[in-house]
């Protein structure tokens, strides 16, 4: 069904556009239909000080003058020739402060991403390999349970616990105050990095324990299953040997199309513990009204959630040998 | 006692089920305890008055006792009546996202279902275009256009959450458009219209209602996390988000109570809605309901 043709690239890369258009439309609109008023939340308290002049001079150099078709086109064009305008919170431009702070975040994504799924993956092997036993039931009830938990409070809990009570783990920030990330050590930011990388990796950990449950039990149930039973294999050796590799596909596909919630669980986790990332970005912007920083990180967002499909799509046709070999006969 | 009420159909075997705890009867009993805990919080919330609320100077950062049982917080207001409070209005909160967000799915499922290919195909791009973006930065984005505030978070959590129960409910009606008992119903001359009420409304309802259900923890959580962010409800009035938002800034200094009890108060909750979302599936579904 899926291949790695130039025809898959190419289909790919015009969804992509045309999301990404599609994206850039829907954003702008909702920006431009905010009652806050950039130039008050850019301002803040000192609003009544400034003179009408000022205020003017303001809208003028961000083009607040001009209706909102015009000023899509004009950022839609600038946009395509790389330049996502000025962040004014930051006071630099939008793709500086991205590339930043998504470097920041990539260091937390990528502890909190394979944890959610190596032990996501080993919790569904072991409740699907027994299906009805205690341990099953165990790992539903926790995964279930941890479904419905909110992970920023998950966050403060365990702020609370390893923090504050046993001091083990520092209480906020990617370095000690007052170290600049590039002087900080590595494992004073690898101390850092511990609490939200776990609190991040729960999110994903329930999801993909259900999923990995699921397709264990078929597994476990399926004819070639049966027929290793039958010949004497036990079943743990049925799991080991058999179903677990026809289980693992799945589960990788699936970590990788949860990138979103990642995204957007880094948000939730980084505003705990004060982590700079681009989760802490994209709230200030909303919150201090930093449009171009946040139409910059909304069209990043897509292409992050856009990636992790892709490669989800892509995985599944290469490392699948039935898909590959089934295409290879239809050709 | 509860289980009965919620049951409204007369069956002589009801009673039997609730004494013999089989998988049914079981259901029955934990929707009715769900119910009873949704009841007896709403009441509690109706009959506290605010004088837990006030400042309290002479009880202030008390950690939980009898007289309190969730403490008090730096202003010394009771934070059992807050907790309890916050979460009536986060549920409050969630619920009418949940209600709008599954009109929306209703709507656009049914018409994606029945209006031809080509609304078929624009409903779906509008699922892929609210899917393409991470659920946060949506949610971020929409509370931002609306200017924040309640119906900042109502009006996101509405817009995110609906493609989910769209899709089943247009796969839905889409198997039930090709079944023979409603093909025979049109030979037989019966409207279209007929034919949806009588025929189809019973099939998609009880998806409907149970889909609502289940929307329902994943509306409040995210709207607890908008919230939590800064977005949205003013802090005067507070919801379970804004009690975690503040009992940040009070953690370091080790008030934990500020933030573990009431946010152990959701969960709890939030599973229970969605322990009642799963056994109103299990008594509702006929593969399931017989066993």
């Amino acid at each position: 069904m899926i291949s790695a043709t130039p025809r898959f690239f190419l289909g790919k890369t015009a969804r992509l556009a045309c999301i990404l258009t599609l994206v850039s439309v829907l954003a702008f609109t909702l920006v431009s239909m905010s009652p806050i008023d950039p130039v008050t939340a850019y301002i803040g308290i000192d609003r009544m000080q400034i003179s009408t002049e000022q205020e003017r001079l303001i809208i003028e150099r961000w083009g607040l003058d001009k209706p909102a078709t015009e000023r899509f086109f004009l950022w839609a064009g600038n946009v395509l020739r790389g330049d996502l305008g000025d962040s004014m919170i930051f006071n630099e431009p939008v793709i500086d402060v991205i590339a930043k702070r998504f470097k920041t975040s990539l260091w937390l994504m990528l502890s909190a991403w394979p944890l959610s799924g190596v032990l996501g993956f080993l919790l569904g092997v072991l409740a699907g390999m027994r299906r009805g036993s205690l341990l099953d039931r165990g790992i539903r009830l926790y995964a279930y349970t941890l479904a419905s938990t909110p992970s920023f409070w998950l966050g403060l809990v365990l702020l609370a616990i390893f923090s504050v009570s046993l001091g083990l783990t520092p209480i906020c920030c990617a370095t000690p105050p007052g170290v600049s990330p590039a002087d900080a050590t590595l494992w004073e930011r690898i101390q850092h990095l511990i609490l939200p990388a776990v609190t991040l990796s729960v999110v994903g950990v329930a999801q993909i324990a259900l999923h990995t449950r699921e397709k264990m039990i078929d597994a476990m149930e399926s004819d070639y299953a049966l027929f290793a039973f039958a010949q004497g294999e036990s079943r743990f050796g049925v799991a080991c040997r058999h179903a677990l590799r026809n289980v693992a596909l799945p589960a990788v596909t699936l970590q990788f199309a949860s990138l979103g919630e990642l995204f957007g669980g880094s948000v939730l986790a980084e505003q705990v513990f004060s982590y700079p990332g681009l989760g802490r970005a994209t709230v200030e912007a909303g919150i201090r009204g930093d449009v171009p920083l946040l139409l910059g990180i909304t069209l990043f967002s897509a292409i992050f959630v856009f990636f992790g499909n892709f490669m989800a799509d892509l995985l599944y046709g290469v490392l699948d040998p039935r898909i590959r070999i089934g295409r290879e006969v239809s050709q | 006692m509860n289980g009965s009420s919620i049951m409204h159909s007369p069956s002589t075997s009801l009673a039997d089920r609730l004494r013999l705890m089989d998988g049914r009867g079981r259901a029955a009993w934990t929707v009715g305890l769900c119910c009873l805990y949704f009841a007896s919080l709403a009441v509690t919330a109706w009959l506290m008055d605010d004088s837990g609320l006030s400042t309290d100077f002479m009880n202030r950062k008390l950690a939980p006792s009898l007289a309190y049982p969730f403490g008090t917080d730096w202003l010394g207001r009771d934070m059992l009546v807050r907790t309890v409070k916050g979460l009536c209005r986060s549920l409050g909160i969630g619920l009418m996202a949940a209600v709008f967000s599954s009109f929306v799915s209703a709507g656009l499922g049914i018409a994606a279902a029945t209006l031809g290919p080509r609304v078929d195909a624009a409903v779906s791009g509008l699922i892929d275009l609210v899917m393409a973006t991470p659920h946060l930065v949506l949610l971020i984005l929409v509370s931002f256009a609306c200017g924040g505030g309640a119906t900042g978070v109502v009006v996101a959590v509405t817009v995110s959450h609906w493609p989910r129960l769209a899709r089943i409910i247009r796969a839905e009606v889409l198997q039930l458009r090709q079944a023979e008992f409603i093909r025979l119903s049109h030979r037989m001359g019966r409207s279209p219209l007929w034919i949806a009420r009588h025929h189809m409304l019973p099939h998609v309802l009880p998806q409907f209602v149970i889909g609502l259900i289940l929307l329902f923890p994943h509306a409040i959580l995210h709207a607890a996390g908008l919230t939590f962010l800064g977005f949205g409800l003013s802090p005067h009035n507070p919801s379970i988000g804004i009690l975690l938002a503040e009992s940040m800034r009070h953690l370091s200094t080790g008030y934990w109570w500020l933030a573990v009890l009431p946010g152990l108060s959701l969960v709890v909750t939030v599973k229970l809605f969605d322990v009642l979302g799963n056994r109103l599936r299990l008594i509702t579904e006929p593969r399931t309901s017989q066993v």
